[in-house]
């Protein structure tokens, strides 16, 4: 059973109100489901809360669609302000380009209700899949409640911060509560790492890191790989993108880099004087066949919509795509998507960017991405991507083939209309 | 008729019985299901295309994105839920989704589900004591 503080059960026992009530009853039911023994406190939430489903015909008004998907309350309760720092993760869709997505205007109307009402609780409207590039960075060892695979794993792994992956329900509650149960990624002892993983090939660029990411998350599942050999310094870019991949092929919530991240200096710090369950090679063999594997379901190389920034790009990402992109045309017939945070897009437009990417023929989005939104152009059979978590998803949720391969291959196919992405 | 009676933990109260589905693969709930369906859609998953409504679910455990849990409350609330869970790897996310699921769920059995319990087979699953047992299709 939970040990509840006395704050706590004042929370159960209705007396900061029903709303409150709703959100401590919930996280009772998630702590004993895992078996975790108290709660520890958490002043940084980033969670799923601005619903995109169930119109307020449907379920009622706000509030009961909270109390629903938000909360699992079958009551529909008032929802209180949240207690603690809570930001919004991505969304399904960028608001400000709803006839490109073929949105209707109910929906859109919908939506922005829906935002007004989740900022009028004190949520951060950062609407991102990577918080910690656009205003929540948390910092080492800071108990977080954090939704978003991708950045879970950057978070844990990258900044040594400590969150689990939270659900809606389990962040909408921590937001109300500033409580997330003490257990997995909150613990030092279940930080250490659990399989290594041996590179024994060139891993330098963006699209190597993904696929070494992918590697590790078919490889460990739900393990802490570590990494060992690797002979280049990554960017945060790139580390975004093998936190990304792991969590896509598997469900890497952590993992350890010695020299590189936080909380291992030496592989054998890494363990925490344990031995590795398994040890895995990464070679040329193996980064082939990741390879191979995210682009499985690609045939037809003519390419309807690139899309680019999954997780979202940062100001340096987009920055390449302009550069790449200056002066060039982008093939009639082929969309080109660039998925961003609101905050990164005004510097973006700012520099130039998003008017160099725009007057070749591609938009700049921000917010989602097709993946969250299971949206693209009308028609589209083919999407070509640089990210492997999107070339992992979207082909399977939208029944569409997909390319996977490196920034400069995606923008060269969003030019002539044509993959020719190889592996170099 | 051959039964094995299995021990582990409760993760979510309550009775359910039906017929089992069983996979030695991770689900990814978010992007490899289908929650108004109630279908593996993951390609190359060991139950890409088959249903899970209505079964008593056995699972190594859960992968991907954090949207998990949502995944199987719209199911839940779209009556494509599962009858009851059975994993063995403890995540955030399979006990959320188990939470949200509001079906009786057990872990940390005795001996490995995987192994035991084969797909078809009748499975009683007694959450609150943690209890599961099998009885093998004939």
């Amino acid at each position: 059973m939970v040990k509840l503080t006395d704050s706590e059960k004042a929370m159960v026992d209705g007396r900061e109100g029903p709303g409150r009530q709703k959100a401590m009853e919930l996280l009772v039911r998630y702590a004993e489901a895992l078996g975790a023994e108290r709660f520890v406190d958490t002043d940084n939430v980033c969670g799923y809360v601005v619903s995109t489903r169930g119109y307020r015909s449907d379920i009622g008004d706000l509030d009961a669609v909270f109390s629903s998907f938000s909360l699992d309350s079958t009551e529909t309760v008032k929802i209180p302000p949240v207690k603690c720092f809570s930001s919004q993760n991505q969304l399904a869709w960028d608001p400000e380009h709803i006839q490109e997505l073929g949105l209707s205007r109910e929906i859109y109307d919908f939506h922005r209700e829906n935002e007004r009402f989740i900022s009028g609780l004190g949520v951060q409207l950062l609407c991102t899949c990577a918080p910690y590039l656009a205003g929540n960075l948390p910092i080492k060892g800071e108990h977080c409640a954090w939704m978003e695979s991708s950045a879970i794993a950057f978070i844990n792994a990258v900044i040594g911060a400590r969150t689990n992956v939270e659900g809606s329900q389990s962040a909408a509650a921590s937001m109300l509560t500033g409580k997330t149960p003490y257990w997995g990624l909150h613990l030092d002892e279940n930080r250490a790492g659990s399989h290594l993983i041996r590179v024994e090939c060139d891993v330098d660029s963006m699209t190597d890191w993904g696929l070494l990411g992918y590697y590790a998350g078919k490889m460990v599942g739900s393990g802490i790989p570590v990494f060992e050999g690797l002979r280049s310094r990554p960017d945060a870019d790139k580390l975004k993108h093998l936190s990304a991949a792991a969590a896509s092929s598997g469900g890497v919530e952590m993992y350890h880099i010695p020299g590189i991240t936080p909380e291992a200096a030496s592989v054998s710090d890494a363990f925490k004087g344990r031995k590795p369950a398994d040890t895995f090679v990464f070679g040329e063999r193996e980064k082939l066949e990741a390879y191979q594997r995210l682009n499985g379901s690609g045939r037809d190389r003519h390419v309807d919509l690139v899309v680019i920034g999954c997780p979202h790009a940062s100001i340096k990402q987009i920055w390449q795509v302009a550069r790449l992109l200056e002066g060039k045309r982008i093939a009639n017939g082929t969309a080109f998507w660039v998925f961003t945070a609101r905050s990164m897009k005004a510097v973006a437009d700012r520099n130039g960017y998003s008017k160099i990417i725009s007057e070749a023929g591609g938009v700049v989005m921000c917010d989602g991405c097709p993946a969250m939104g299971l949206l693209v152009p009308k028609g589209t059979r083919v999407v070509a991507t640089d990210s492997a978590k999107q070339a992992h998803y979207l082909p399977q949720m939208l029944n569409i083939e997909g390319w996977f391969g490196s920034l400069e291959d995606c923008i060269n196919a969003a030019i002539t209309g044509q993959w020719g992405g190889e592996l170099r | 008729m051959k039964t094995i009676v299995l021990h582990g933990r409760r993760v979510v109260g309550g009775y359910a019985e039906g017929e089992a589905l069983v996979t030695r693969d991770l689900i990814s709930g978010w992007g490899g299901t289908n929650p108004t369906e109630g279908t593996i859609i993951e390609r190359g998953h060991e139950l890409y295309g088959k249903s899970y409504t209505g079964k008593v679910l056995v699972f190594r455990g859960a992968k991907g994105s954090s949207g998990w849990s949502s995944m199987f409350h719209i199911a839940r609330l779209s009556g494509k839920g599962p009858k009851a869970m059975i994993f063995k790897e403890m995540t955030t996310k399979a006990a959320l989704g188990a939470v949200v699921s509001r079906v009786p769920a057990v872990t940390d059995l005795d001996q490995d589900p995987l192994q035991i319990i084969r797909t078809g087979d009748w499975v009683k699953v007694d959450g609150d004591k943690g209890i599961v047992e099998v009885t093998r299709r004939e």
